[in-house]
């Protein structure tokens, strides 16, 4: 006798509502991270604080409520500074959810905003190395021949003299530096992520820097005067296009030459 | 017979051709035939042995009675048509030959170089125009051999290596009589004396090399490093203090004071200095190299220098990890542990990388406190286990 | 008319002084086979000749020298920075000439075109049985070619002084270096005192650009004159027999072949060197001593070399104060040496396990000698391990596979994979065997079924046309081993006696394995060698095996 007294999609409508109450209000509760426009005049501690918040987020997990690390699992981050955060997440490695022998560079999963708001908030708890400025990374009067001379001394060996990447030991790589923006080459030569020495600005200066920066974007940008570059992997990848498409192509040429004349229908 | 036999050319005896076409029995198995042209004729007669008989030229006719020759190679191919339709063919692809032939030309006084962009363009109109002229050429040759020149399948008759008995006996017999006369058997004392004659002459070249290079010495033994010699952070060649290179895990080549552009002498002097932090590395009190252990009072405030030669076959090895501590030697990755004396620990190097005695000078810059103990770099004889 | 008219004055005019017109007929009625693969050796005289070309070109612009210039060239990002004058002249071709580039990238590419092309006809010569009687001389100036090339090949591309070739030469260096009695003298003698010196890049100018290419010219003159005189080998087929050669005559017909060739070479180069970069020397930067770059390679042609030095586990001895560094020289000597040596004493290790010292003109078919095909595999599987591992880096990178993993790998796999490589194909080569066999007995199938009277099925075959006949039976019988005869005597001949003969007898019944065909029998055995097999081939389908083998 009830039976019609309810719409057929009422029950949907309670779950789907309940559903929508439930988010929101778990939203609201927790703060998660939507897109927080950023507001202009943001005051320091209040950059500090939305770090905090994040970083309690996406990052306590593994780093420690306190940023103090977890022994065989991820490293302290006190004294890292804002430089190493917004390489590690500005690049995407960081947050690293398969703990393989390195993490890779992805998309980033936080805007910029929110990268420099970590940033704060790790500098905040125990200093290191600082964002570099727009300044230091100008590629204008920049000394790309000087920057070879060190690049080929202290990163060649392990990226490549091309920047191509290389591999290193027990299935770690130096990744290629292709995508890296100059900020980021800057901030990798300053804080040593993962397996790379630590270059820092006494050891090379940001002049010297941007001089290496300038070598490393020259390069990777210039055309390949000669052709395809083959992925400028060097003599490898040359020998397998000498035997798979020069000598190939002389095989099928010498098999057209001495092929034996199918008769004519005229024949 | 007269013992002077008529020489030609490649000594090679004339090659008798024979036509197969009519020597193959008909196929009735029903199976297509593979050869196009189809009538054939036998044409010179069988193959004789000796080539030769006095009177008669080569071709077997004499002055008075001339052989008509048959002709071996049909004077055009069976079917005339294709060959129409293919000298067409080929006509084309010289004709497009010589066009690309002439954009080579143009193609070199049009497109400059002096840039990298330029020179990308300049080197595709280049190779393109040439190798389409030889492409083209190629490809009208082929078509012409194979289409245009009737198909043939002649036989030439090999003639066994070893030569017939009578001209080995004739040989035989004309050295002999030459040994004979040159008196080079029967007189051993010119024979001798001729022999000892040559010996320095053959010696002679080899001992002109000498001055190629100077001799090793001791040379690979040591080092430019002295006492008191500064360590140059490579590049703006500047002095170093232990607290600017002050961040764990940092890595940099370092060259000795007053040799930063000698190659000669950085192919054995430059080094690396690495930073660890307090009680990574396995020091030894003694005051020399020990297996395993780096030897701390060569050391500055945990900053430790190694030779960055590698001891292998001397490729520089500066691949630092710093997480694992391990020095990588990019060429055959010998691998060295930098917190345990820069000792072996994979790949095909047999010693560890020299340590190099450190120190801070007056100033407070990093000085090396003298030479390397041991010689740096690939192992050689004379190397030993000096120290 | 026209063609008398020009033989009638320039021809006369040559005649009268040459005496050229019966060894021209000769020479231009001379009869050469045809067969694919035999122009693999063209590709790599006409690769030569493309070298002399542009590296005479080449030669026009380059400075053999180590002075330390600053650049100042159109590559900008180099501006300023010290190099060698050998770099900075490359870099100058590379840049600031006109087709300067193009024929530094034909040159390199031609260059490698060249090895892998003698590679390709040395593995030809080898697998036909080519280099037998009388044709051993000519194989082993092939060998030496070969050195040749690839020492030739080294000097060249160490020539415009980069980094990559520079690590180059200070392996070589270290290398000559741990020598034992003479490395150091040998290093020092080389490089003009101690490494890297100023000598050696005009001295491997002078090497790369006269000593060697005249040593080239002539040995390929005599390679070419040899094959002339001897006239080349032909693969077996119909008329063909081994004392005959079946083709065309070179007038006209192999010299357009040739030609044609010769244009598809340049060609192929020339368009390689449009399309794809090769050796980009302004990207490696100019060399020093203290540099090094992540993935550094020779040419692929040294790859074996530097797989070698890879491989080897670190092993050294320190005896009375002297060192054996067999880490370095045990790489650097021992697999060349098994390699080139084992390639030169080859056809007189075949002849004296098999007694064969007929004159050998026919091709063998690689099936139809087993033991040979499976050496030559062995060893080609021992070189590409060799050559795998000299990228191991590149490997790891690519294919995420951890380094030292691969490294580990290669030690067991360059003994493991040349054993089980030579197991396999000479199985292989017996079944191919066993088919031709079943072939030339039996004949095709066709495809047709009948059904007999007394209910079977069979499947007719229809006997092999004679193109195809020829070209599958083995055309001489196999040699007997010394001594033996058909009735089975037991007395071994003189020269199968003691142990080296019982070695010998032993290695003959190994290298003479085959399959009968027609009666032939292998080692002498008579027409039941290997005979049961073939009789069970005759039952015919849904037959039970008692039946009597007494179809076609």
């Amino acid at each position: 006798m009830t039976a019609r007294r309810r719409h057929p999609l009422a029950g949907y409508a309670v779950v789907l509502t309940g559903l929508l109450l439930a988010g929101v209000g778990y939203a609201v509760v927790t703060g998660a991270g939507a897109a927080s426009a950023s507001a202009p005049g943001i005051t320091a501690s209040a950059q500090i604080s939305q770090g905090r918040q994040i970083f309690n987020e996406e990052c306590a997990t593994c780093h420690g409520m306190f940023a103090q690390g977890t022994p065989g699992v991820a490293p302290s981050l006190i004294g890292a500074g804002a430089a190493a955060v917004d390489f590690q997440v500005g690049t995407g490695r960081m947050p690293c959810k398969e703990l393989d022998a390195e993490c890779v560079r992805k998309p980033p999963q936080l805007n910029t905003q929110q990268i420099h708001a970590v940033a704060a908030y790790i500098e905040s708890l125990g200093g290191g190395p600082r964002i570099p400025s727009a300044l230091q990374v100008s590629q204008v009067g920049a000394n790309a021949g000087f920057g070879q001379q060190l690049f080929v001394a202290d990163c060649a060996q392990c990226h490549n003299f091309d920047g191509a990447g290389g591999a290193l030991t027990y299935g770690k790589f130096a990744p290629p530096l292709t995508q890296a923006t100059p900020t980021q080459i800057f901030e990798a030569m300053l804080t040593g992520p993962e397996a790379m020495p630590v270059f820092n600005n006494t050891t090379i200066t940001p002049k010297e820097k941007r001089d290496i920066i300038a070598y490393i974007v020259q390069t990777t940008q210039e055309p390949n005067p000669g052709g395809f570059s083959l992925g400028r992997v060097g003599p490898v990848t040359e020998g397998l296009v000498a035997f798979l498409g020069l000598l190939l192509f002389m095989v099928f040429a010498a098999m057209w030459i001495t092929a034996k004349h199918r008769k004519t229908p005229n024949e | 017979m007269s013992d002077v036999t008529p020489r030609h050319g490649h000594g090679d005896n004339e090659p008798e051709n024979q036509a197969l076409g009519s020597q193959r029995s008909g196929a009735d198995d029903g199976s297509a035939e593979p050869e196009g042209a189809p009538h054939r004729v036998i044409g010179t007669p069988s193959p004789a042995q000796s080539r030769m008989l006095l009177g008669e030229t080569s071709t077997g006719s004499t002055a008075d009675s001339p052989v008509v020759r048959e002709r071996e190679l049909p004077a055009d191919p069976a079917d005339l048509v294709d060959a129409k339709r293919a000298e067409r063919i080929v006509a084309a692809c010289f004709i497009l030959a010589m066009l690309a032939g002439f954009g080579f030309i143009a193609a070199y006084v049009i497109f400059g170089v002096h840039s990298v962009t330029k020179v990308w363009h300049s080197n595709l109109a280049l190779g393109l125009t040439m190798g389409l002229t030889f492409l083209l050429l190629g490809a009208g040759a082929t078509i012409w051999v194979r289409r245009l020149m009737p198909d043939v399948e002649l036989s030439e008759q090999r003639h066994p290596m070893r030569s017939p008995e009578a001209d080995r006996d004739a040989f035989v017999e004309t050295f002999e009589e030459g040994a004979d006369a040159s008196q080079f058997v029967k007189r051993p004392i010119l024979r001798r004396t001729l022999i000892a004659a040559t010996v320095p002459v053959a010696l002679a070249p080899v001992v002109l090399l000498r001055d190629l290079g100077p001799l090793p010495g001791t040379k690979l033994d040591h080092t430019v490093w002295r006492p008191g010699m500064r360590l140059l952070n490579y590049g703006a060649n500047t002095p170093i203090r232990p607290g600017d290179f002050s961040s764990p895990g940092g890595m940099i080549t370092v060259v000795p004071d007053g040799f930063q552009d000698d190659f000669n002498a950085l192919a054995k002097a430059a080094c690396i200095i690495i930073k660890f932090a307090p009680g990574q590395v396995l020091y030894t009190p003694q005051s020399h190299p020990v297996d395993g252990f780096t030897v701390q009072n060569w050391t500055v405030d945990n900053i430790v220098c190694y030779s960055k030669i590698c001891t292998h076959v001397g490729c520089p090895a500066a691949l630092y990890e710093q997480t694992t501590h391990h020095i990588l030697c990019p060429c055959h990755q010998s691998t060295f542990d930098a917190a345990r004396g820069a000792q072996v620990i994979f790949g095909p190097a047999t010693r560890a990388l020299p340590q190099l005695p450190m120190t801070v000078d007056a100033e407070g810059f990093l000085v090396a406190r003298g030479d390397f103990t041991e010689p740096v770099g690939p192992s050689f004889w004379e190397r030993g286990n000096s120290s | 008319m026209s063609v008398d008219k020009a033989l009638g004055s320039t021809g006369n005019w040559l005649d009268e002084r040459f005496h050229g017109a019966k060894g021209f007929r000769t020479l231009f009625k001379k009869i050469f086979p045809d067969h694919w693969t035999f122009l693999l050796g063209e590709i790599a005289l006409y690769s030569f000749i493309i070298l002399l070309l542009t590296g005479t070109f080449l030669a026009l612009f380059f400075k053999p020298s180590m002075t330390d210039v600053v650049y100042h060239g159109s590559y900008l990002k180099l501006d300023g920075v010290h190099m060698s004058e050998a770099y900075a002249s490359t870099l100058n071709i590379s840049f600031d000439g006109r087709g300067g580039l193009l024929m530094r990238q034909i040159h390199h590419w031609a260059a490698d075109l060249f090895v892998a092309a003698i590679m390709a006809h040395m593995i030809r010569i080898f697998f036909t049985g080519a280099y037998r009687k009388p044709r051993e001389v000519n194989w082993l100036i092939g060998i030496v070619l070969f050195t040749l090339a690839l020492l030739e090949g080294l000097f060249g591309y160490s020539l415009p002084d980069d980094l990559l070739s520079g690590a180059g030469l200070r392996i070589t260096q270290g290398v000559l270096q741990s020598i034992p009695v003479v490395g150091t003298y040998l290093s020092f003698f080389l490089f003009g005192g101690e490494y890297p010196g100023t000598d050696i890049i005009p001295r491997m100018y002078i090497l790369h650009v006269l000593l060697i290419p005249g040593i080239f010219l002539a040995l390929i003159g005599a390679h070419l004159f040899i094959m002339f005189h001897q006239k080349h080998t032909q693969m077996p087929g119909k008329g063909r027999t081994n004392e005959n050669v079946v083709g065309a005559p070179t007038y006209p017909y192999f010299m357009a072949k040739t030609g044609a060739f010769f244009f598809f070479t340049f060609a192929a180069v020339a368009l390689a060197s449009t399309f794809a970069q090769i050796n980009p020397i302004w990207l490696y930067g100019p060399y020093n001593p203290l540099a090094i770059s992540a993935g550094s390679q020779p040419d692929f042609y040294m790859g074996f070399l530097e797989g070698s030095l890879r491989m080897m586990p670190a092993w050294q001895w320190v005896v009375f104060g002297h060192t054996f560094a067999f880490n370095v020289f045990i790489p650097a000597l021992v697999p060349l040496g098994i390699v080139l040596t084992g390639a030169a004493l080859w056809p007189f290790l075949e002849q004296w396990i098999t007694g064969d010292r007929r004159e050998h003109h026919l091709n063998d078919r690689p099936r139809n000698a087993p033991t040979r095909t499976a050496l030559g595999i062995a060893m080609i599987s021992f070189y590409g391990v060799l050559w795998l591992e000299g990228a191991n880096d590149v490997l790891a990178d690519h294919f995420d596979v951890p380094l030292y993993t691969i490294t580990e790998i290669s030690r067991v796999a360059i003994f493991a994979v040349p054993i089980v490589a030579y197991f396999i194909t000479k199985r292989v080569c017996l079944g191919l065997q066993h088919k031709d066999a079943h072939l030339l007995e039996h004949g095709v199938e066709t495809g047709i079924i009948r059904q007999l009277p007394s209910g079977e099925f069979i499947e007719e075959t229809r006997p092999l046309d004679e193109e195809m006949h020829a070209k599958i039976a083995r055309p001489e019988p196999l040699p007997l081993p010394p001594g033996e005869t058909d009735t089975g005597a037991e007395v071994p001949a003189p020269g199968m006696r003691g142990g080296l003969g019982r070695v010998r007898t032993r290695l003959n019944k190994i290298v003479t394995e085959s399959v009968q065909v027609n009666g032939h029998g292998a080692n002498g055995h008579g027409p039941n060698g290997h005979g049961a097999h073939a009789d069970e081939d005759h039952a015919a389908i849904g037959a039970s095996a008692e039946e009597p083998p007494d179809h076609h």
